[in-house]
């Protein structure tokens, strides 16, 4: 599967490798920290970055959905990514916060939440600078990635959020008709 | 300039469904003297015509053509309106429906039936029309296209065209005129240009042209004023017979014809064409936007105004009142203080009250369609069927309304199919030819109550019963109360109908019907007697997005149970617990157990045994006939809540209805009583055993 294929929409452009950082062309990618490590998502799919607050919990639901949130009259759930890929679970502390992004699905698109350690930098990123996934074994369900970017010296997890967030229990069923 | 045509056909498309409703409506009622129905279908009819011309759907307009020449003669009293002819122009109602939905849609159309149905029109204006006009002339039209109308005059006509300068400016274009004309034969078109003034001076918004227009087809007078309808008043015009202008004034004519030497694609044409798009944005601006649309009566809108008015009053005397209390409190400020609140929650109240009444429609909108469907089905299936319509102007909310159309449309067919019977068996049994459905529609202590009511045969139990023994749905020979027979006719792929019908009989529908019913949150229940008729009563409430609820704490997490469903709430009195077969709990209410569902445990939010179950209490829910007491922690207050769907951000999950946003920003969740009950059978597995208890103890 070549994963580096399905980044936004901007084609690859021939100059392959002046990105520095922020700025630049490119796709923008926010990247955030979860246990040490740091991931990214495409930035046009982020909504706003906001605090930790208390959830309402859902009956019955997988482990790592913390609940419901009420995000200005919306009900919007709310996944914990470090149980959503079976990390140690970490106390919610100020740092703590939620990325609100739209999940594109094949039927329609939802706003959920992620909750991550701390939120981290933007950054331009080619789609030609990323390198396909390695086989990770069984951290990061290798589906969930889009691909692995290096900035600054940093290596950089790209998670693919549509997939991510429209698999197993939290795939939107058929809408009634 | 080019516009984007397809809002307007949006508007076309909607009138036309409109009018096709009116027609059909007015054919159902129509008798041979009520020249105003007449009168009435025949614009719906023209202006459908029209409209199809205009956007291009040549097709439809075609077809209609042919419908509202028969209308045409009928409406001139040439012909009589026979029941045959109703039906031959329901048909064609429902051709022109096809044919504008396959238009919308791009789905694929019947064609052989559209040429069916244009055949029996055809067939129909050559033969039934007036005496005077001889048949080999109609069919002599006919054949050649049989959008011409029938006429003793077969010469022709001379009309000559002038429009007024600015006729351009009221959306009208001399082009599409001139090829309206076209239709009804062949044209010769000649163009006066000596109006043109020099290309300096011309103004290509305005039109300066004249045309004489020599039609060669058998028409009337009318059909070609009628053409020229649209410019009325805008335009000097004048309709002659040819053979009366060839006589009379032949040389005027060459005269003309010495200047009129421009052919109608003269010079401006194509710039008059995008001028004349232009001008049409204006005028046409009654788009009403796409089907999410609603028509809403002026006097709520007006309402809602006053409404807002008082608002504002409330706002400003509130504002006044927090800069008096700035400049030093004082008891009487506090005082208005609260008095203005008090006022703002009724506002509020009143306003809430009324934005939820824009939603509601009458059920009109639904009981419309079934007096067509009783005409059909009484001839498809020689029963004879009277239909009544109770309660029409009852309101409910659109989307409510929408989704219970389809079940109503599947329980009137049953009713007509199952349950009336035909002629000879019901004079038989002692009852009128005639069998009657009845639909009634009401309220009833916040619900919307919708009776679809037959004096047919009834259920029959008997056959029922050994239908779902047959099909193992019920053990064989277990003894099961009328109600628990009549439930069984839900069950999915039931059916007792002997043979396989185009109605009914596949099975597939009643359970469908229950399910749509369930998911707008109401319930469908059955009366039956056997011999006397049936009666299936649809319970829903009156609307989707706001409903009393009873706030409850289970496991330090709000919850809200539709007030609706809760019978009582009580303390639990130890001595009334009993264990059922080690595994489920009853409760002893009454006379009555009902299986205990412990909250904490249903909703996976168990926090221990710290409260034992006598400090609990218990809310006994009702649903579908079924109860059940729910074992919760506290009882908060009762509120109105809006409720808001997981399914847009998440999914559906089982227990839920829904989501509310508490006053204090916080989200609780709204049980759903009867997915509560299911979820605790699939947790537990013990309702039968319950079922079997219940039923040794009554």
């Amino acid at each position: 599967m070549n994963m580096g294929m399905n980044i936004g929409t901007t084609p690859a452009h021939p100059q392959a490798n002046d990105f520095t950082g922020t700025g630049g062309e490119g796709d923008q990618f926010l990247t955030f920290i979860l246990a040490g490590e740091e991931y990214g998502v495409d930035i046009l799919r982020v909504q706003e970055i906001r605090g930790w607050t208390r959830t309402t919990a859902i009956p019955n639901a997988p482990h790592y959905l913390r609940g419901v949130i009420n995000l200005r009259g919306t009900i919007v759930p709310i996944i914990d990514l470090r149980e959503r890929f079976s990390m140690q679970p970490l106390e919610y502390g100020p740092t703590t916060v939620v990325i609100v992004v739209r999940a594109q699905g094949e039927r329609r698109d939802r706003i959920m939440g992620i909750v991550v350690d701390a939120v981290s930098e933007v950054y331009s990123l080619k789609t030609s600078d990323l390198q396909p996934p390695p086989d990770l074994g069984s951290v990061v369900d290798e589906q969930f990635l889009q691909g692995l970017a290096t900035v600054e010296g940093k290596m950089i997890i790209l998670l693919d959020i549509d997939r991510l967030l429209n698999t197993g229990a939290l795939e939107a069923e058929q809408v009634m008709e | 300039m080019s516009i984007d045509i397809s809002q307007f056909i949006q508007t076309f498309l909607e009138e036309s469904f409109e009018g096709l409703d009116t027609m059909e409506s007015l054919l159902l009622t129509l008798s041979a003297d009520d020249s105003e129905s007449i009168d009435a279908i025949f614009r719906a009819a023209h202006s459908i015509k029209g409209g199809a011309g205009t956007f291009g759907f040549g097709e439809v307009a075609h077809f209609t053509h042919g419908v509202e020449t028969l209308l045409d003669e009928a409406r001139a009293g040439r012909r009589l309106v026979s029941p045959e002819m109703v039906t031959l122009l329901l048909a064609s109602v429902d051709c022109v429906r096809s044919m504008l939905v396959a238009a919308r849609d791009g789905t694929t159309l019947d064609r052989a039936r559209v040429a069916a149905i244009g055949r029996d029109i055809e067939t129909s204006l050559k033969s039934g029309v007036g005496d005077q006009a001889t048949s080999d002339q109609f069919a002599k039209s006919s054949a050649e296209n049989t959008s011409r109308q029938p006429s003793a005059e077969r010469n022709g006509w001379r009309i000559v065209f002038i429009p007024e300068v600015n006729v351009m400016r009221s959306g009208n274009d001399p082009l599409r005129l001139l090829q309206a004309l076209e239709e009804f034969g062949e044209i010769k078109v000649t163009c006066h240009t000596a109006g043109l003034p020099s290309f300096d001076d011309l103004n290509p918004e305005e039109c300066y042209l004249a045309w004489e227009i020599l039609l060669e087809a058998d028409t009337t007078r009318d059909s070609i004023a009628e053409v020229f309808e649209w410019v009325d008043g805008q335009c000097e015009l004048t309709i002659e017979p040819l053979s009366e202008f060839t006589e009379t004034m032949p040389q005027e004519n060459s005269k003309l014809h010495a200047h009129l030497d421009v052919p109608e694609e003269g010079p401006g044409s194509t710039i008059q064409d995008s001028a004349i798009v232009e001008k049409v944005a204006p005028t046409a601006n009654r788009n009403r936007g796409d089907s999410g649309s609603i028509r809403v009566n002026t006097d709520k809108i007006d309402a809602l105004i006053n409404m807002v008015g008082e608002l504002v009053i409330t706002q400003s005397m509130l504002g006044q009142l927090g800069l008096k209390l700035q400049s030093g409190t004082n008891e009487q400020c506090i005082e208005g203080l609260l008095e203005g609140l008090a006022q703002l929650e009724r506002n509020t109240r009143e306003l809430q009250e009324n934005v939820m009444s824009i939603r509601m429609l009458p059920i009109s909108f639904a009981f419309n369609r079934f007096p067509r469907m009783i005409h059909d089905l009484s001839e498809s299936l020689g029963k004879q069927l009277k239909l009544k319509l109770t309660g029409e102007q009852t309101e409910l909310d659109k989307n409510v309304l929408e989704k219970i159309t389809d079940p109503l449309v599947h329980l009137v067919r049953n009713a007509v199919d199952h349950g009336i019977e035909t002629p000879d068996v019901r004079v038989t049994a002692g009852k009128p030819a005639v069998g009657t459905v009845h639909l009634n529609a009401y309220h009833k202590g916040g619900n919307i109550v919708i009776e679809i009511s037959d004096d047919g045969a009834g259920l029959n139990k008997a056959r029922i019963l050994a239908k779902a023994v047959e099909r193992g749905l019920v053990p064989a020979g277990q003894a099961l109360t009328d109600e628990q027979i009549n439930d069984l006719i839900f069950a999915a792929g039931f059916s007792t109908a002997d043979a396989v019908s185009d109605l009914s009989g596949r099975g597939v529908g009643m359970d469908v019907v229950r399910r749509n019913i369930k998911a707008l949150g109401g319930s469908v229940e059955i009366l039956s007697r056997e011999g006397h008729g049936s009666s299936f009563i649809i319970r829903l409430p009156l609307t989707l997005s706001i409903m009393d609820g009873q706030l409850i704490e289970v496991a330090n997490q709000s919850y809200v149970i539709p007030l609706i469903s809760i019978v009582e709430s009580l303390q639990v009195q130890q001595d009334s617990v009993k264990s059922v077969a080690g595994r489920g709990m009853v409760y002893r209410l009454r006379d009555e157990y009902i299986p205990v569902l412990f909250m904490q445990e249903l909703l996976g939010t168990y926090i221990g045994n710290s409260k034992q179950l006598t400090d609990s209490l218990l809310v006994v829910v009702e649903t579908e006939g079924q109860r059940a007491a729910l074992v919760v922690d506290d009882l908060l207050g009762q509120q109105q809540v809006v409720i808001k769907a997981l399914e847009t951000n998440f999914k559906k999950v089982a227990g839920l209805s829904g989501a509310t946003i508490l006053g204090d920003g916080t989200v609780a969740l709204i049980l759903d009583v009867s997915g509560i009950i299911s979820l605790s059978r699939h947790n537990l597995g013990l309702t039968r055993s319950i079922r079997t208890e219940e039923i040794k103890a009554a």
